[in-house]
């Protein structure tokens, strides 16, 4: 038995569905694009990882803080991004939620709480210090997601901010989506231990490793790190294992063993979780078809909105660059 | 009007800036209990309160993140490094995130926050402490950079920076540590962006920045039946009031820049590149900087006098300059 509400698991597959049907459309419009002579930036796929997003996402309120990273399309749209402005920014236009000036890697949503992807590893880590700390000043109880990968484990922002964090107590939920390469390098010539969660031992705050692909297992840990930073106790660091789909950007060939990529194939977060929805008769085969049928749909409205947006114009490279 | 001296003022600057505004906090290394290691926060945390004035790790991205991220969120935070040569450790907040967030965002948000940090040799501290970096930063779009020289202005520039919705760095002289000089008992803020003519002259211009402002006057006063010397203070480099430094240069003809920081791709040649860009027909001999002698700052004290410009350096270019 699933004891989480319907609705709640409809929530994780559409997020799922979403992030999955918005990546694998982007990848293919840039590759045409690239074709085409129009190279629109490297396109860091987050497909495979919909599970890390979905289940944490669906844990956060709309003025919870999140910093996001490099990959960090799912972490967007399971905060609740408007996909119009999304597929605008990622083509460069004036509707964008970065109104083309970020791009792939800098989705901002103030309104939402999305303060950012980042192009800088562990670039959002001290950043998130920030956030929690002026929740606490502001004595509201709104709670920081930091998501980062296995990579930006070995940066010295990690070792920063989560011992800055843990000594003031800071309400900051820590995601670590290791998806076992920092680009190419695989996590165990980053990293000499199994498990990163394991670092949290170093900090005096809890630690743990989730399955990354069981979005219910995501959705678990997180409602307990979102409710233990709520209520005052302080960070949680959160290990999520998982893999990307991809190679590290649309730019970089697939370099990853045959057969290890196959056995994380084979433990797709939506097959898994579809599977698990369907033993449990919670969807039917046509609600499935009728939940990807309406997220396509969503996906090229968003697409067609894009298309007919403006470019920005060059009059205004410098126009609103200082504040006042 | 009282006498104060450079610390007390920029004491007083923070503590009224507190007081004026609840959104205003302050943090670094000693900062809190301590009240700073220069003295700058002395009692404020015993007036303010240990939620807005404390202490954090000895961890720069850290601090810098956390004023980056309170920013982002709605506080006007004021975090404190305490040398200048120690921001490197942890510079990635200010320069990839602090300055670029606002305009990557699209506008979507405000970055109202202060460095508060201090530069300069003439302590015998060596090459670790005694860098003048203030070209590093003015170089970076997205920031503001503040550079006072004497009492009054460590104030109210520190007032201005605090209360611009921009991320400044504020970067005082070590070795004025103790100046004395007269602060007005009323309120009042030193614009950023408004240069300051500390001396008329007709024959030449100084333009001399933070502890060189000194001894640019020094010099003038000990050429002044010789030759006239104009010294203008800029006091903020971004944005620089480059009409002021026009004005002068057009009624002397002759400019000379001084600054402790090392001649080589500094602020001296980019105030030159303005100058000879607007006013090459006013000029009457070739503009020159003098600087830092561009190795690392020695320790023992013949060595730091050496690789500083002294008064007799500028008395020496000045005679020089009339020449010609």
């Amino acid at each position: 038995m699933i004891d989480v509400p319907r609705e709640t698991l409809i929530q994780f597959l559409r997020t799922m569905y979403l992030i999955r049907g918005f990546e694998l459309k982007m990848l293919m419009l840039f590759q045409r694009r690239a074709l085409a002579g129009d190279f629109l930036g490297a396109l860091h796929s987050y497909e495979g990882q919909e599970a890390v997003a979905a289940g944490v996402g669906a844990c956060l309120r709309k003025d919870d803080y999140q910093f996001s990273t490099h990959r960090g399309h799912g972490h967007a749209i399971a905060k609740g991004l408007d996909l119009n402005k999304m597929v605008a920014e990622m083509f460069g236009k004036e509707t964008g939620c970065s109104r083309g000036r970020g791009g792939s890697m800098h989705l901002f949503d103030v309104s939402i709480g999305q303060m950012g992807g980042n192009g800088i590893v562990g670039g959002g880590l001290p950043l998130a210090l920030g956030t929690a700390y002026s929740a606490l000043y502001r004595n509201t109880d709104q709670v920081t997601v930091c998501y980062f990968g296995d990579g930006a484990a070995s940066q010295g922002s990690f070792h920063e901010s989560l011992n800055m964090a843990a000594l003031n107590k800071y309400p900051i939920v820590y995601v670590c989506e290791n998806n076992h390469y920092a680009a190419t390098t695989h996590v165990s010539k980053n990293c000499p231990i199994e498990n990163i969660a394991d670092r949290a031992a170093g900090y005096g705050i809890p630690g743990a490793v989730v399955q990354g692909n069981d979005v219910l297992a995501v959705y678990r840990a997180a409602s307990e790190a979102v409710a233990r930073a709520r209520a005052g106790q302080g960070p949680t660091l959160l290990e999520c294992k998982t893999y990307r789909h991809r190679a590290h950007c649309m730019v970089i060939p697939e370099h990853r063993p045959e057969e290890e990529r196959e056995a994380w194939l084979a433990r797709d977060p939506i097959n898994l979780f579809v599977a698990k929805l369907r033993e449990e008769n919670v969807m039917t085969q046509d609600d499935l078809n009728r939940l990807a049928a309406e997220v396509e749909q969503a996906l090229v409205d968003a697409v067609k909105f894009a298309d007919a947006s403006p470019f920005p114009d060059p009059q205004m490279l410098s126009v609103d660059f200082w504040a006042n | 009007m009282p006498q104060l001296k450079m610390i007390r003022a920029m004491c007083e600057a923070l503590d009224e800036e507190l007081r004026r505004d609840e959104r205003v906090c302050l943090f670094g290394q000693d900062v809190g209990e301590f009240g700073g290691v220069f003295g700058t926060s002395a009692r404020l945390q015993a007036k303010h309160g240990p939620r807005r004035v404390f202490d954090t790790p000895l961890s720069e991205a850290a601090i810098l993140g956390t004023a980056v991220g309170a920013a982002m969120s709605g506080l006007r935070p004021v975090a404190e490094i305490m040398y200048i040569d120690f921001i490197t450790v942890g510079i990635d907040p200010l320069v990839n995130q602090a300055a670029k967030l606002r305009y990557m965002s699209g506008g979507q948000m405000t970055l109202p926050m202060v460095v508060f940090t201090q530069c300069g040799a003439g302590t015998s501290e060596a090459a670790q402490h005694s860098q003048c970096l203030e070209a590093w930063f003015a170089h970076v779009p997205g920031l503001k950079v503040v550079m006072p020289a004497t009492v009054y202005d460590a104030k109210g520039l520190l007032k201005a920076a605090i209360r611009d919705d921009n991320p400044v760095i504020y970067i005082w002289p070590k070795l004025l540590y103790d100046l004395k000089g007269e602060v007005p008992e009323e309120e009042y803020v030193v614009p950023l962006g408004e240069a300051v003519v500390r001396r008329d002259g007709a024959d030449l211009t100084v333009v001399a920045t933070s502890l060189m402002v000194h001894r640019a006057l020094a010099a003038a006063e000990a050429l002044s039946d010789e030759i006239g010397i104009e010294v203008i203070d800029p006091r903020t480099l971004v944005p620089l009031d480059i009409e002021t430094i026009l004005a002068s240069v057009r009624k002397t003809g002759r400019l000379l820049v001084v600054h402790e920081a090392n001649t080589r791709f500094g602020i001296g040649a980019e105030i030159i590149r303005q100058v000879v860009e607007r006013a090459f027909d006013q000029l009457t001999c070739a503009p020159v900087v003098l600087g830092g002698a561009g190795v690392p700052m020695p320790f023992t004290r013949v060595l730091e006098n050496a690789c500083m410009p002294q008064e007799q350096d500028i008395i020496a270019a000045a005679r020089k300059m009339l020449k010609c």
